[in-house]
């Protein structure tokens, strides 16, 4: 596998590869169309930046506006390396942390790549006119996230991914006004054309006519987002799917680490079986949150009975678990660390509702905290209790109030008043396409950003990374990188539609939705979805061994077999129709799964998200195997996945110790 | 708890629609609504029907795609939440509920429940960016401090979703709420001075152009709206409309 990392000392890679790649002149790039299927953070700053610099582009996304993608959700903040708050940021600590984050499995040149370009987010973002939250001062404030000691989190109360999507729309919406992007609404891609072995063009169904409809480009950009929905209960919204990054890898596209999962550890708790989606509670809690579990055994099962309340335990019957186990970082470690220690905990007994699969998140100390801070910078002498607490409750509704809103709504309970409930749920995936150090996947012409690629979150992904990475290559650097490749293309011309490759596409679509539409009908597509989920999170979540593994890919494979054959499909393929959209993404999510556990299996060690109880150390820490498993798993596609082909990037660190990744 | 549930069917926007009775057992008041609505298009695929399509994403009142009139009120009865966020609690056993989708001319129908939002893009289209390409060079984001007050109502108006809950209780159908609120975010911010003129004037015509009515200060549309966007956006915009509309 061949990373295209450019030679030279790190910090010089990025600026030397700027410097050498192919452009294409700016009158050349009005002869070149770009596909962007996505408009999240990273298509949408893609789609924009591409067409600034004259491309012509074409978005396609399955919401009735680009506005609506769920980066939207994305709550707490976004990093930049810019150290405002003078507390020893800068880019190499932001590029270590990463790292170090990712458990070592992430590629050096792309992460501090990353790094760098993260201070140039912040500024375009302010250009933009983003409302990021500011100090009395004016200048822009800061927070701390997991898995760091210093302040680098930028952030808009807990709608962080709101205002920065709403950047990125906006900047489209510049280009929509020039025509130079031409916005394809309520559609879904399909398939990916390949002409001469290169991405030309897709095939995409318009979801209020059923249309089938062929779009021709020089290149493709896959910015679809991540799988979690695998799991159907997750964080991510109902209509997420991997079917664009699936179908490209059909046709090609390596996909790398799909077992790399992040199970994020505070989330509103599961509460019945009607349940659709997982909420979850921004990261930014864990500033001021605490949490903690009954120490004793009789006092949990007393809260689970209903019997006693959070609030009536006094101080020295309570487990600040993580405080315990992690003295340096406390309730500020990385997410699979945090998630890992609250399943150890419920798994004991300690849980505190009544399925016993929750911890409390314990703002009381914060509210008195700054409840005291605020009642002397408002000149209050000796204030009484509940006056200092009614202070701490305003400073925390300023901090986190829609947080606290959006639990009281779901609950039914007063987050200020008793400690939140929190359980780990399914959040983000750091797997996806492979893609090389200009975002190109082993198909020519075909790049995949954000969370659609593998790119640079190894095998966890640190707190308000996310935002940085989407914005980071659909602003930065796809535009550049991209025309390495096109520079090739000025004189192609337009791709025609009328070829035989885009007739066999098109043909293919339709052999496929005719099948999902003539199925016995026994089933609802949800009935096949919960299954899986069930599978994924029983044998292939917080913790996985060899032998559910097996199970897995024996039962996936199954419930495959059995949903292409009894599944049920209402109404007409030539109309809008929800369940024909969702047929087609959970027949996805059924190939994938049996690549996600057969990846799983196949990596005999414990890092980051994937946690193999065979691979620990005596007290419960991942045991990572750097001299086996310091690769890059990347997966072609060759049938059924069971027969998926197994490539190696080894992971070079020039740069960096490979230590023992230590929060203690 | 057992529902009687009284629904707006309708196959396309060529066809003409009609209220369509359900009634819906075994609800639990733990249920979000669309969860409510998830087990009822269950029982009617089992029964070999078509079921209900409603616009719905992330489940977590911040995409903006839930749409549903209900029991007359948009996003139901609760204040400051969309309807994903609605739970079963606030209905009753036996409680007859009437869904709809959002009536506005500029909203047509596609399906059931389903409405075309896109006359809001167009909107934004039109002016709600500040043009500023990608270069990588932009000055400094603390280059120019922004008074905490400013950014914190800039903010405000920014948190707007696109849900179209102002226009659909609005007697007029006016979208005065929604344009007001991206015109607000960047007449706030000294970034957006420079073309706020052009802004405002551009805005308010394709408000215009794409048949929304005009407003004349009920306050509907604050009252119904998820995320609380206050009227005072209104009259910023109008201030802002009168002064660009003098300069020429």
């Amino acid at each position: 596998m061949d990373s295209k990392v450019p030679a030279g000392p790190l910090a010089d890679k990025w600026t030397k590869h700027k410097n050498d790649i192919d452009l294409v002149n700016p009158a050349n790039k009005r002869n070149i169309d770009v596909i962007v299927v996505g408009t999240g953070l990273a298509g949408g700053s893609a789609a924009a930046t591409l067409a600034e610099l004259g491309y012509n582009v074409k978005t396609f996304c399955y919401q009735d506006s680009p506005r609506r993608a769920h980066s939207i959700a994305a709550q707490g903040g976004i990093n930049a390396a810019k150290n405002y708050q003078g507390d020893g940021d800068s880019v190499y600590r932001l590029f270590y942390d990463t790292i170090k984050g990712g458990d070592y499995r992430s590629r050096e040149g792309n992460v501090y790549r990353l790094a760098e370009v993260s201070t140039n987010i912040i500024d375009q973002c302010v250009a933009q006119g983003v409302p990021f939250a500011r100090e009395y001062g004016g200048l822009l404030d800061n927070r701390s996230f997991g898995g760091v000691l210093v302040s680098r989190t930028f952030y808009a109360k807990g709608q962080t991914g709101q205002q920065l999507l709403l950047g990125a729309y906006a900047a489209m919406n510049r280009q929509i006004h020039r025509g130079k992007i031409k916005s394809h609404t309520r559609h879904e891609m399909l398939d990916l054309v390949l002409v001469d072995g290169k991405a030309r063009g897709i095939i995409a169904r318009n979801l209020v006519t059923g249309e089938i409809e062929r779009h021709s480009a020089h290149a493709v950009v896959i910015a679809s987002g991540g799988y979690g929905n695998l799991f159907y209960l997750s964080t991510y919204c109902m209509g997420a799917n991997v079917m664009a990054a699936w179908k490209a890898h059909k046709r090609g596209a390596f996909f790398a680490n799909p077992c790399f999962t992040q199970i994020h550890p505070t989330c509103i708790p599961v509460s019945g079986d009607h349940q659709s989606k997982l909420t979850l509670m921004s990261e930014s809690l864990r500033n001021d949150g605490r949490i903690w579990v009954p120490k004793k055994l009789e006092d949990a099962k007393a809260i689970q009975q209903g019997k006693l309340k959070p609030t009536e335990l006094k101080e020295e019957d309570r487990d600040y678990y993580l405080e315990r186990r992690y003295p340096a970082f406390g309730n500020l470690v990385p997410r699979d660390v945090a998630s890992r220690a609250a399943k150890e905990r419920c798994d004991a007994g300690y849980g505190v509702n009544k399925t016993g699969e929750a911890v409390y998140l314990d703002f009381s100390a914060a509210i008195m905290r700054y409840g005291r801070e605020k009642a002397l910078t408002s000149g209050l002498k000796n204030p009484d209790e509940a006056t200092v607490r009614k202070l701490g409750e305003e400073v925390v509704e300023a901090k986190y109030g829609n947080l606290f809103q959006m639990y009281e709504k779901i609950v039914d309970q007063n987050p200020y008043k008793t400690p939140m409930m929190i359980y780990p749920a399914v959040h983000y995936t750091m797997g996806g396409l492979w893609v090389d150090y200009n975002l190109q996947t082993t198909i020519p012409n075909c790049y995949a950003a954000g969370e659609a690629n593998f790119s640079d979150h190894g095998a966890n992904r640190l707190g308000a990374s996310a935002l940085m990475q989407g914005l980071a290559d659909g602003y930065f650097v796809l535009p550049y990188t991209i025309g390495d490749q096109l520079a090739s293309d000025i004189r192609t011309g337009p791709i025609p539609t009328d070829s035989k490759e885009f007739d066999e596409a098109e043909q293919n679509v339709h052999d496929r939705i005719n099948k999902l539409m003539s199925g016995a009908g026994t089933h609802s597509v949800d009935y096949y979805h919960k299954i899986l989920g069930k599978i994924m999170w029983n044998k292939c979540g917080m913790s996985r061994n060899a032998k559910d593994l097996k199970e897995a890919i024996n039962e996936i494979a199954a419930l495959r077999k059995d949903f292409w054959e009894n599944v049920k499909v209402p109404g007409e393929a030539e109309s809008k129709n929800q369940e024909l959209e969702k047929a087609g993404r959970v027949a996805d999510f059924l190939e994938l799964g049996e690549l996600f556990a057969k990846d799983a299996l196949e990596r005999n060690e414990s890092c980051g998200g994937h946690f193999r109880e065979e691979y620990q150390t005596p007290e419960g820490e991942a045991l990572r195997d750097d001299k086996n498993f310091k690769f890059v798993s990347a997966w072609e596609y060759k049938g059924e996945p069971k027969d998926a082909k197994l490539h190696k990037e080894d992971l070079k660190y020039e740069n960096i110790e490979v230590k023992t990744r230590s929060y203690k | 708890m057992k529902l009687f549930l009284k629904i707006w069917r309708q196959k396309d926007g060529n066809t003409k629609g009609k209220m369509v009775d359900y009634t819906l057992d075994g609800v639990e008041s733990d249920m979000s609504f669309l969860e409510m609505l998830d087990i009822l298009n269950e029982e009617l695929i089992a029964k070999g029907e078509v079921p209900i399509e409603f616009d719905h994403d992330c489940r977590e009142g911040i995409c903006g795609t839930c749409s549903l009139m209900i029991n007359g009120r948009p996003h139901g009865p609760d204040s400051r939440i969309t309807v994903c966020q609605l739970h079963m609690r606030s209905f009753n056993d036996g409680d007859t509920i009437v869904i709809e989708p959002w009536r506005a001319k500029a909203f047509p129908v596609i399906k059931d429940l389903v409405v075309d939002r896109s006359s809001f893009d167009r909107i934004q289209q039109a002016g709600g960016f500040i043009s500023v390409n990608t270069s990588g060079r932009p000055v400094d984001a603390n280059a120019i401090p922004i008074e905490k007050e400013m950014a914190d109502k800039s903010f405000n108006a920014a948190t707007c979703i696109g849900c179209g809950a102002c226009v659909a209780a609005c007697k007029n159908a006016s979208a005065m709420l929604f344009t007001s609120a991206k015109v607000s975010q960047f007449a706030l911010l000294p970034q957006g001075q420079v073309e706020a003129a052009d802004r405002v004037m551009n805005m308010v015509r394709q408000m215009d152009l794409e048949g929304f009515g005009n407003c004349t200060n009920t306050g509907a549309c604050e009252v119904e709206c998820p995320k609380g966007i206050s009227l005072e956006n209104i009259a910023r915009m109008n201030r802002e409309y009168l002064s660009a509309s003098i300069k020429g």
